[in-house]
């Protein structure tokens, strides 16, 4: 490995910079940025450098991002590690603060009014939990064997999750479940996964059928699939049977008392816009005027882009304003009705592609503290990716997310590239760490 | 590593199904596709078909159409002009225009929107000419509403541009397009638009019309509006609503055999044309600013008043029905009649030992007042008492919406048990808590139409037809509960008693309409005066009584049902009675008799006791 070993000048801070990291960076910037142009522009708005517009102010969040990205790069590699612990408190503590300092924008109090403009802390406050997360796995005492470490590790990422979903930002929060994935590279004993996919699988039966069949019903084909295990454990496999008969009975128990509590829970804990969203994805009801309007405006546009797109500054549904939020969390539809199924297609791709890249740069690290950001950053991506894509198109319920790079918002745009540079930066470092 | 690999597959699988659906939505699936008629390298040209005519019962023309010329603006296309020329041309200054550009350009810079509508003739004429000098602006011919007759603006309703909200409920319309707002213009409104024809025009990228898009296959011809002809006898509602000037209030004529409605009048009111064209958005703001004499406000449908008087008809039938009296039982009416230790319901003097036929044409408060009390107190407790009178009103349309064709209306108020439960939460209340009902006053509230609706269901001995406006529409049949039957829970041998007290309410020397009678005519009516209440500041006032009447006529075979409210008009016979009787005559007769008593009807005014109402309302207003 001698051929990796960069003497870091200095003065360069630029130097062992991953090429292929910054590149997807630059290109996703600005494809968002004409995505941007393309969804807020009106003819009243002629001039590029018009800060009044929302692509004016894009393009001053995104010159200023600049400034940032050198402070990343010049910190050093150590820095990020020693104090990972003092960023998260101060994360922590900027997120209480908004309890009593925040600015309240569409009901949310998850913003810090400075002069003109908003900071949301909790775009940020990712970057700090998965650096956390990193000097937390990173230390050498630490593995996933003792349950108290798995407290530990949860403990780190549903603290910020909690204070988020008070704001209340629910769709913010459930970021954080991407950090299990990294749990799970480390070490988290995959039955938390196997435990939590069947739990999210019988909720969604429960809700689906729930309906159509009564919860007794749901209850007796339950019972009788355990009783036909049963009857071949019994004939085929008696010793695991005989090993086991108190975990599968428990097992039978708690999924019984599960489905039970997902009605009830669905009914009286979740709220009337949340019942909605879920119906509408297990597509029970089809409310194109309500809840699902968003959405089905902007599957209907994205849909008007057929094969090719209606090309750039064309699309008359986008700029018919056609569709809520398209400059936020509705800007894939821009891709999708101007670059049509072609362009819409390589936007996942590249996406992709970055995400791979960062998966294989964390995989090259020799430093768990470098690894495991690594993979954090890859996950938070792959998130919003999947979250906030799988809205648009309808796969997923309403989730207010935005898509890296490509949404409108300082906030996320600085947060994002925060997230990136300094595993950017820690990537440069990696010749030092082994 | 292996765990980290799970990452990639997690990756290229999301991936991999979102192309998939991308494929699926964005190529497959026509479910989801738009029209590629929605390019923007398709211009659409609109045909919009005539709007139906609309006639009245004899034929008469009530709702024609004009031609009207609205100039289009595409503000992507539109070239530097000549703003002086134009702004003259089109007679607007350039504060105007640069609101409307600037609006349409908001809307969409490739749609078109409306710049100017309705232009005249002649300015249409110069601008036709010139018009080629102004690139992006279009001539839309459209055609526009005319009221040859100017009446009945209330049943017409009128058309305006569509808003925001309706262009989004509904896909077949685009803004600066007409629809019905009110009247039969709104509930008739997808027969009498017809349906517009679309030609798509195929432009290439210098924005230059090359053609009809692949030959005109998806071109469609525009389909006429269907003409209407209303149950309406236009002649009767002009000679209606002349008669109600200067008052408020509102008359409905109904023709008993088959609920078609002869008039519908709400005073005041407005002439039609005012509402057409280029006025329409100034008047608009002056009608329905106007809250003290309200003249959108329809009286006819959605005035609710106390009935009065001509309530106690029901009650004598109901008391028949309920077999608690008969044409000869006989109560004591001593200038009133007490009940409970203080109770005591005032009458105004007549001998007593008051008979059914007797009660009905001096309308004596006891009589019915003691009918009641029957009624209620006949069963076991008040609970079923009441409700079986309820059972027995709401039968007769009352109490709830009548499903007319029209688009305005009010529920009008019948207490039910539940109802006065929830008033005496102890539930202790008896017959006595709501004797007033007896007599059309205390809870019970109508509308003229449904008072109107119930005297015809009175003239039919025991059934009605659901009163509509629209009588048939070319080529189509109208709703088909529009002909049936609404029997109601009276057998009809009960309403001949009544009626024979209805006809001498007219010729009874002591009647209270006697001298109201028209020779020639059988009349049977009821007179009614309503007190009624209103709040100042949090006191309530007691205003001048209204003055109703209701009548049928003739007396077998009856052709015409009415009903006639005039808000503080005093007494029954001072004001509701007369104009009643003359709707009659006229509409029997085809001319009127009595001209004298005419000549005060057309010319009397309440406008003294308006304007007093008013005082006396800023009144307290300034001592607040």
């Amino acid at each position: 490995m001698i051929h990796c070993i960069v003497q870091r000048e200095k003065n360069n801070i630029f130097a062992g910079v991953d090429f292929w990291l910054v590149l997807f960076y630059i290109i996703l910037i600005f494809l968002g940025w004409l995505n941007i142009y393309a969804a807020s522009t009106s003819e009243d708005h002629t001039e590029i450098l018009d800060f009044g517009a929302v692509y004016g102010k894009q393009l001053i969040w995104i010159g200023l991002a600049v400034p940032l990205i050198i402070i990343v790069l010049f910190i050093e590699t150590r820095f990020y590690e020693r104090f990972a612990s003092l960023f998260y408190i101060a994360s922590i503590l900027s997120l209480i603060g908004l309890f009593i300092f925040g600015k309240n924008i569409n009901g949310a109090q998850s913003w810090y009014a400075i002069g003109s403009s908003t900071l949301q802390p909790s775009e940020f406050a990712k970057a700090f939990t998965a650096l956390a997360v990193a000097k937390l796995l990173s230390d050498k005492a630490f593995t996933f064997r003792p349950f108290k470490n798995h407290v530990k590790a949860f403990f780190l990422i549903f603290l910020p999750a909690l204070l988020i979903t008070l704001q209340p930002d629910p769709g913010s929060a459930l970021v954080y479940f991407a950090f299990l994935f990294v749990f799970y590279r480390e070490g988290l004993p995959p039955y938390y996964f196997v435990i939590g996919f069947l739990l999210i699988i019988l909720f969604l039966l429960t809700l689906y059928f729930g309906s159509y069949i009564s919860i007794p019903i749901m209850i007796y084909v339950i019972s009788g699939v355990f009783i036909f295990i049963l009857g071949y454990l019994s004939i085929y496999k008696q010793r695991v049977l005989k090993r086991n008969w108190l975990q599968f009975l428990t097992t039978f128990f708690i999924i019984c008392g599960y489905i039970l509590s997902v009605k009830y829970i669905f009914n009286n804990i979740f709220e009337e816009r949340h019942r909605n969203r879920f119906n509408i994805i297990l597509g029970k009801t089809t409310d194109i005027q309500g809840v699902g309007y968003n959405t089905n405006q902007a599957i209907k546009t994205i849909a008007s882009g057929g094969f090719t797109g209606k090309g750039y500054l064309e699309g008359d549904r986008t700029q018919g304003k056609f569709v809520p939020e398209q400059d936020t969390d509705y800007i894939f539809s821009t891709v999708g009705e101007e670059w049509g199924f072609i362009g819409s297609t390589l936007v996942i791709i590249l996406f992709i592609a970055f995400m791979f890249r960062i998966i294989h740069v964390a995989e090259r690290q020799k430093s768990t503290f470098s690894r495991v950001y690594g993979y954090s950053i890859a996950t938070i991506f792959f998130f919003h990716f999947m979250v906030n894509i799988g809205m648009v198109i309808g796969l997923v319920p309403t989730i207010g997310i935005p898509l890296p790079f490509f949404s409108y918002g300082g906030s996320s745009l600085w947060g994002f590239t925060l997230l990136l540079f300094i595993f950017i930066r820690l990537d440069a470092n990696r010749s030092y760490e082994w | 590593m292996r765990r980290g690999g799970l990452l990639y597959v997690l990756i290229l699988l999301v991936g991999i199904i979102f192309i998939g659906r991308l494929f699926y939505i964005q190529i497959l699936d026509n479910k989801y596709q738009i029209s590629p008629l929605n390019n923007a390298s398709i211009k659409k040209v609109y045909d919009y078909p005539e709007r139906g005519y609309v006639f009245d019962r004899n034929g008469k023309l009530l709702v024609a159409n004009q031609q009207s010329y609205d100039l289009m603006i595409i503000p992507r296309e539109v070239k530097p002009l000549d703003t002086i020329e134009f702004c003259n041309l089109l007679k607007i200054d350039k504060k105007f225009f640069l609101k409307q550009f600037n609006k349409a350009k908001k809307y969409s810079p490739r749609l078109p929107s409306t710049f100017v509508s309705h232009v005249s003739k002649n300015d249409y004429a110069y601008l036709q000419e010139k018009l080629h000098k102004f690139k992006g602006f279009y001539i839309q011919k459209r055609s526009i509403r005319e009221y040859p007759m100017k009446i009945a603006a209330s049943v017409v309703g009128y058309i305006s541009e569509v808003n925001q909200n309706q262009i989004e409920e509904n896909s077949y319309y685009q803004q600066g397009e007409l629809i019905g707002k009110n009247g039969i213009e709104k509930t008739y409104e997808p027969f009498l638009r017809g349906v517009k024809g679309i030609k798509h025009i195929q432009k290439d990228k210098f924005n230059k019309e090359i053609g009809s898009y692949k030959e005109g296959v998806y071109d469609t011809l525009a389909i006429p509006g269907k003409d209407l002809t209303l149950t309406l006898d236009a002649v009767l509602q002009q000679y209606g609503e002349k008669l109600m000037a200067n008052k408020r209030g509102g008359i409905i004529a109904i023709e008993p055999s088959s609920g078609e409605i002869l008039s519908l009048i709400t005073a005041p009111s407005y002439d039609p044309n005012m509402m057409v064209g280029r006025k329409r958005s100034k008047n608009s703001v002056l009608f329905f600013g106007d809250t003290i004499n309200k003249p959108m406000y329809n009286r006819g449908l959605q005035a609710e008043y106390p009935p009065g008087s001509p309530f106690k008809i029901l009650t004598g039938l109901i008391g028949l029905q309920e077999n608690v009296i008969d044409e000869n039982t006989s109560f004591i009416c001593r200038h009133g009649y007490k009940y409970g230790r203080k109770g005591f319901m005032g009458c105004h003097p007549h001998a007593s030992n008051v008979k059914l036929n007797f009660g009905i044409y001096t309308s004596c408060n006891a009589y019915f007042a003691n009918t009641y009390r029957r009624i209620i107190e006949k069963y076991d407790t008040p609970t079923i008492g009441m409700n079986t009178w309820n059972k027995h009103v709401e039968s007769f349309g009352l109490g709830n919406f009548l499903g007319y064709d029209l688009p305005s209306g009010r529920k009008g108020l019948i207490p039910d048990a539940a109802y006065y439960d929830k008033w005496y939460p102890a539930k202790n209340w008896t017959a006595t808590y709501t004797l007033s009902n007896a007599i059309g006053q205390g809870e019970v509230l109508t509308t003229p139409i449904q008072l109107a609706n119930m005297t015809a269901a009175v003239a039919n001995r025991g059934f009605y037809y659901t009163p509509h406006i629209v009588k048939n529409i070319k080529g189509e049949t109208i709703d088909e509960k529009f002909t049936t039957k609404h029997v109601t829970t009276i057998d009809k041998e009960h309403f001949e008693p009544i009626i024979q007290g209805l006809f001498d309410v007219f010729e009874h020397k002591k009647g209270t309409a006697y001298s109201s009678r028209v020779k020639g005519i059988e009349i049977c009516g009821k007179t009614g005066t309503a007190e009624n209440y209103t709040k100042i500041n949090g006191k309530r006032v007691k205003l001048t009584d209204h003055s109703i009447f209701i009548a049928f006529a003739p007396k077998d075979n009856p052709k015409i049902a009415i009903a006639v409210f005039v808000e503080n008009g005093y007494w029954g016979s001072r004001w509701a009675g007369p104009i009643a009787t003359l709707m009659i005559e006229k509409y029997l007769k085809g001319e009127t008799s009595r001209k004298y008593l005419e000549d005060r009807m057309f010319k009397g005014s309440l406008q003294e006791e308006y304007n007093k109402q008013l005082d006396s309302l800023y009144r307290a207003a300034g001592e607040k």
